[in-house]
């Protein structure tokens, strides 16, 4: 199977590889996806004060297709807000990857990703807001 | 001596046509073109004689007793189709069962769902751990009713070499015909239809240096005489079992290409194991978590199927892309599902999507297992670098542990 020339250039030059600190409470972590299925998404966020991603990172196991959809999802994301970056959809990465129908399943895994980061985003936060009330 | 690109490590899947084949055959385009069912003139018989030495010359690849129990055909998979459906459809009023195992070719499993279908009843034997097929659980299989079992002589993922003569013994003594499709072993690891009980053998040009689209089905003559429902209706060629103008040029490849394996095969293993185990060490040495699939020993002396943990095999190979190696990644093929071969092995799923097979041959070189080697090694590092599993290996956690949503 060819790869899209967007795909080869993000596999080869991920953009944001790595990790933060999974217990900062400014950070919001989402890892998706299974072993057994052959791909897993952990992508990171970093929110400021004002809920603005200001950085994002990510590490994955999969296919070329899985690597560069993570790639671009963190680039997407970055200085968006919460919100804004919640309405990324994975038809957008296809697009803008070029996913043939058997690899749709990875800007899926990308999407769900984003998502799953924001929600630990936010419980982590909800939880801390009742510690300081308390 | 410089390396030509990409490196072709695909060798179960094709080979390159030996230039010493192809010499063999480009006459038999041309000048002697002739059809080999001619019997009217010199074209024809000249034709003919050459299909005959071929059938000669396979013979004594496989050690049949007679070039006549040789019929040629488009390759394996009709070998395959031509074996078992000729076979159920001849002796079906003998009996309704079939034994073959879960690690043979789509051509024998498909073949055999087929047969299914039509009201026989298939058993299909696991193969163990270490991809080999245990002749007590053929044994067992065995009934009363069953006319044919089918197990190939060495596995095209894993490489792993069957016990072909102690099933031979066991079907011998029960009256069941013994079908094997040798495809991947002839000419690489020692195969002897009479010595091993083999009543019908499947073979094909193209693993050994020969041109595509060029097969053969052996099918015994003599104790037993075996007998086919052909499959293919027309002329009546190949004594009734295999309708169709022979190919004459790919049969002259064909046999030429055996009999370089005859005179060569054996000191070509002898290389062959030495570039794998070059590459094996290598690896090895430089990587931690690369498991050997398959059994250690008793495979072909070109293959080499690892799983490079924690990173995902379509992946790893698009990293490689200079290097022209498979996977048993669901990523490289339509359906998503990884291997069934190594599946039924009872690979965990992961270390299936984590799968390359290196598949070496006649023309490879230690420059390009040197070259591979490295190439692999690094891009391992860099995959590794950038998986969360990876991390996870690191930090001591077992990905086992973990609750996973599969999707």
């Amino acid at each position: 199977m060819a790869y899209s020339e967007k795909v080869i250039e993000h596999y080869e030059n991920p953009r944001n590889v790595g990790a933060f600190d999974k217990n900062d409470p400014s950070v919001g972590t989402g890892l998706v996806g299974a072993p057994a299925c052959g791909d897993v998404m952990r992508l990171q966020i970093r929110v400021n004060d004002a809920g603005v991603i200001e950085d994002a990172k990510f590490k994955t196991f999969g296919c070329g297709s899985a690597i560069a959809s993570s790639s671009i999802a963190t680039e997407w994301i970055k200085g968006k807000s919460l919100d804004e970056a919640a309405t990324v959809r994975n038809s957008q990465i296809a697009e803008e990857l070029n996913l043939p129908p058997v690899k749709i399943h990875c800007s899926v895994l990308a999407e769900d990703a984003i998502k799953s980061a924001i929600e630990d985003y936010r419980k982590k936060r909800a939880a801390r807001e009742v510690l300081d009330k308390e | 001596m410089t390396l030509k690109f990409p490196i072709y490590m695909d060798n179960h899947a094709t080979t390159p046509v030996d230039p010493r084949v192809l010499d063999a055959m480009l006459p038999f385009f041309t000048q002697d073109f002739g059809n080999a069912a001619s019997r009217t003139h010199a074209y024809g018989w000249h034709a003919e004689a050459a299909v005959d030495g071929a059938r000669d010359t396979l013979a004594r690849l496989i050690n049949a007793e007679s070039g006549k129990e040789i019929v040629f055909t488009s390759g394996a998979t009709e070998s395959d189709n031509l074996a078992l459906k000729g076979v159920a459809e001849y002796y079906g009023a003998k009996g309704n069962h079939i034994v073959t195992t879960t690690i043979e070719h789509k051509a024998v499993l498909d073949s055999a769902k087929r047969l299914e279908k039509q009201g026989f009843t298939v058993t299909h034997v696991s193969a163990g751990p270490d991809g080999i097929v245990d002749p007590d659980d053929i044994k067992k299989a065995l009934t009363d009713k069953t006319i044919l079992v089918s197990v190939m002589l060495a596995n095209n993922e894993v490489g792993t070499i069957q016990p072909i003569a102690e099933i031979g013994k066991l079907t011998r003594e029960r009256g069941a015909l013994f079908h094997v499709d040798a495809v991947q072993g002839i000419g690489k690891t020692p195969f002897d239809v009479r010595a091993m009980n083999v009543d019908l053998a499947s073979l094909t040009a193209h693993k050994i240096y020969g041109p595509k689209g060029v097969g053969a089905l052996y099918v015994r003559r003599s104790k037993p005489r075996v007998r086919l429902m052909a499959q293919m209706d027309g002329g009546g060629h190949e004594r009734g079992n295999r309708s169709g103008t022979l190919n004459v040029p790919g049969i002259v490849g064909f046999a030429k290409a055996a009999e370089i394996m005859i005179n060569e095969g054996a000191a070509e293993a002898v290389k062959l194991r030495a570039l794998r185990d070059r590459l094996w060490k290598k690896l090895t040495s430089e990587l931690d978590s690369v498991v050997l699939n398959g059994h250690a020993e008793q495979l072909l002396p070109g293959n080499l199927n690892l799983s490079f943990a924690f990173v995902e095999g379509e992946g790893l190979m698009m990293a490689i892309k200079d290097v022209a190696v498979s996977s048993g990644s669901a990523c490289t093929s339509a359906s998503l599902e990884p291997s069934y071969v190594l599946r039924s092995m009872g690979l965990d799923e992961d270390m299936a999507h984590s799968s390359i097979r290196f598949g070496l041959g006649r023309f490879n070189t230690e420059e390009e297992v040197d070259y591979v080697a490295e190439l692999v090694v690094s891009k391992v590092r860099r995959l590794r670098d950038m998986s969360p599993l990876w991390e996870m290996h690191q930090e001591g956690i077992d990905i086992k542990s973990i609750e996973w949503v599969a999707h």
